[in-house]
């Protein structure tokens, strides 16, 4: 099975609170592939990026340093386009 | 194990399992089940979350096409978490493995969730919270709704416990199932323990929060006439109880061989003893206590039963139904008498401020004219087929009276030109049961051919207490000299103009009252069917000339706590197990 990664830090200032986890899950759910997000830090956890429920328990603010990996056939598209919504902040900033 | 003390208002003893109904702050106490029980209670969860699914994306839909997608957006977040399948495994964990209910795996998991939240730095995120709680309450209302449903089919005997009753709840109960009642809140004239002693089961009121602290399956002791509740009982306390109810059991037996006998007092003095049902099928169980006859009809209940207003015929066969029950006995039916209560209140567009004072009743009545006129036909149609009699509520005014009886006299030509048959003479009457009605009796007694008093809104009306308020419930009492020479006064009125007085609120039916009542000169008196032999116990033992002293006696004391005594000195003398 390919697995794919990718580092990225949260940069939208309210960070990954309610419609942006949505956004990530609704999208994390078009691929086929398992997504866990990792988060670092002082307290590092792991998230499934199918789960709503986990991603808003990571309560990744404002620059806290995430690794998106994927794991199956998709897993390179599904890193490339889940990292993309980080860089275009969700779409929350001009 | 756990003991709690209410008021007893229906006496009577019962173990059975409990049902749980409007638990509101759903508070959901923990409850194990059997591992045989967990692929249905898994089943009832994802059942409940597919209806919650359901609801909140039309919700979203609905807001979205009112204030726009940014506001819709708002519960595409709930809708994710509903449908998160985390979270559903977690709670199906939770149901595995700790073997419980549903509603208490979803409040276990949902309540550790929700404490994640609070625990973020971030406070936007912690404010989530309130997301959490209401995804929980979604589901948990639509895990108790599956409940509710079920009452209507009950398979077993079950004892229900409520926060209080409404009366579209009990409309709706299997009453062959249902053998006792257990409410948060209500007191002796609450419509709870109404209910209660017209189904002669019994019922515990104002326990606190008797909700909280027992869960559906529990097995419960309700002791009406202790007025004690027992949570799950041990071997010890079941055997006590089942004794108890033993001895209550025979108690009515010892009663119900009154049945037969005539309500008339030593000195041959007959009186009527009828009583007060909601639906036609009390009436069998009415006559079996001894009652002669329906003394109050309280035809709401055709209104509560069901969920669209009765038609004529719904209405008519009602009526019918009760007559051939009742044999050729004189039945009093009570036009239309709902308005300040929650159902009605609930389903208003705009909910008074102040119902009992308001648009209730008669005055209901008076403004939808083709409703009441609907009842009218009804109860005229039936009028030939017995002894019907026709009775408006909550006069007030000369007016309201006349005006009733003008539609009356519509629906009569209207009836005359369609050649439907009815009786003429019907006996009209009204209820007496507020003060302005009271002070007025005289000259309404001219114009009815009979009073009924309505000692429940009468004492409301007269001492400006609400009695379903549990904080000044306590100052609701049938003994305040006020209310009694109120009661005086109505049947002075009704003798010196050769109508019939009759009472028909809670007050005909509490042995305490009889003596009293009895020498204040009432010959009917109406009530719940299962109170009618202690009553009728207390009339044989007595002489008319003593009911007279006693009236005289109380009607000389300035303080219901004077009254109070005195009666339950003189009842005790006839009925020492009572009291």
């Amino acid at each position: 099975m390919p697995t794919a990664s990718r580092d990225i830090v949260v940069s939208n200032k309210l960070g990954l609170h309610a419609r942006p986890a949505m956004q990530f899950v609704d999208v994390a759910n078009q691929f086929d592939s398992a997504v866990t997000v990792h988060k670092g830090g002082e307290e590092p956890c792991d998230a499934d990026g199918k789960s709503v429920m986990q991603m808003i328990i990571l309560a990744a603010t404002e620059g806290t340093p995430l690794r998106i990996e994927a794991d199956g056939a998709d897993a390179q598209k599904a890193v490339d386009t889940l990292a993309q919504l980080f860089e275009s902040k969700f779409g929350e900033e001009e | 194990m756990e003991i709690k003390k209410g008021i007893g208002v229906s006496p009577g003893v019962v173990i059975s399992t409990a049902v749980v109904l409007d638990a509101e702050d759903l508070v959901i106490p923990r409850r194990r089940i059997e591992a045989d029980l967990v692929p249905a209670e898994v089943e009832r969860l994802g059942k409940a979350v597919a209806e919650g699914v359901v609801d909140l994306t039309k919700l979203r839909d609905d807001v979205t096409v009112q204030h726009g997608k940014e506001i819709g957006g708002i519960f595409d977040f709930h809708l994710g978490l509903l449908r998160d399948r985390k979270l559903q495994g977690d709670i199906v964990n939770e149901i595995k493995t700790n073997l419980t209910t549903a509603e208490y795996a979803v409040s276990t998991v949902m309540r550790h969730l929700a404490n994640k939240f609070l625990a973020m730095p971030d406070r936007y995120l912690a404010e989530r919270v309130k997301d959490i709680h209401d995804i929980e309450k979604s589901v948990l209302r639509k895990l108790i709704g599956q409940k509710h449903e079920d009452l209507l089919h009950l398979t077993q005997d079950v004892v229900v416990i409520a926060h209080d009753l409404l009366p579209s709840q009990t409309a709706a109960l299997d009453r062959t199932r249902v053998k006792g009642f257990a409410t948060d809140v209500g007191g002796r004239t609450s419509h709870t323990a109404i209910v209660a002693r017209a189904m002669g089961i019994p019922a515990v009121v104002g326990l606190g929060n008797i909700t909280s602290e027992v869960s559906g399956g529990d097995t419960v002791i309700i002791d009406g006439g202790r007025g004690v509740v027992i949570v799950n009982p041990d071997e010890e306390q079941r055997v006590e109880h089942l004794e108890a109810e033993r001895k209550h059991v025979r108690m009515e037996k010892d009663l119900e061989a009154l049945a037969t006998l005539a309500a008339q007092t030593k000195d041959g003095f007959s009186l009527s003893l009828q009583a007060n049902i909601e639906f036609p099928e009390d009436i069998d169980d009415a006559l079996g206590h001894g009652a002669e006859g329906i003394g109050l009809y309280r035809t709401e209940f055709l209104y509560l039963a069901s969920d669209h207003e009765p038609s004529e015929q719904d209405h008519y066969d009602a009526y019918v139904d009760a007559m051939r029950r009742l044999g050729g006995r004189p039945m009093v039916i009570r036009t239309l008498d709902l308005g300040a209560d929650k159902y009605t209140q609930a389903k208003a567009a705009n909910p008074e401020r102040n119902p009992f004072l308001g648009d209730r009743s008669i005055r209901m009545c008076l403004h939808d004219i083709p409703m009441f006129k609907r009842q009218l036909r009804a109860i005229m149609r039936a009028s030939v087929l017995g002894d019907v009699r026709i009775m408006f509520p909550m006069i007030c005014t000369l007016m309201e009276l006349r005006q009733a009886k003008m539609v009356l006299n519509d629906v009569l030509e209207e009836l005359e030109d369609e050649g439907v048959p009815f009786r003429r003479d019907i006996p009209i009457g009204m209820m007496v049961e507020v003060p302005s009605a009271v002070v007025m009796a005289n000259q309404f007694a001219k114009e009815v051919n009979f009073f009924s008093i309505g000692t429940n809104d009468l004492i409301q009306y007269t001492l400006a207490v609400d009695r379903t308020n549990e904080r000044v419930a306590g100052l609701f009492c049938p003994g305040h000299p006020a209310v009694l020479s109120f009661i005086r006064d109505v049947i002075r009125a009704g003798a010196r103009n050769s109508i019939s007085v009759s009472l028909c609120g809670e007050m005909a039916g509490d042995p305490l009252y009889t003596l009293l009542l009895l020498g204040l000169g009432l010959t009917i008196f109406s009530m719940n069917g299962p109170d009618v032999p202690e009553v009728k116990k207390i009339i044989r033992s007595t002489t008319m000339e003593h009911a007279r002293h006693v009236a005289r006696r109380v009607m000389s004391f300035d303080s219901e706590r004077q009254v109070m005594h005195f009666l339950r000195e003189e009842t005790r003398k006839i009925i020492p197990e009572a009291f």
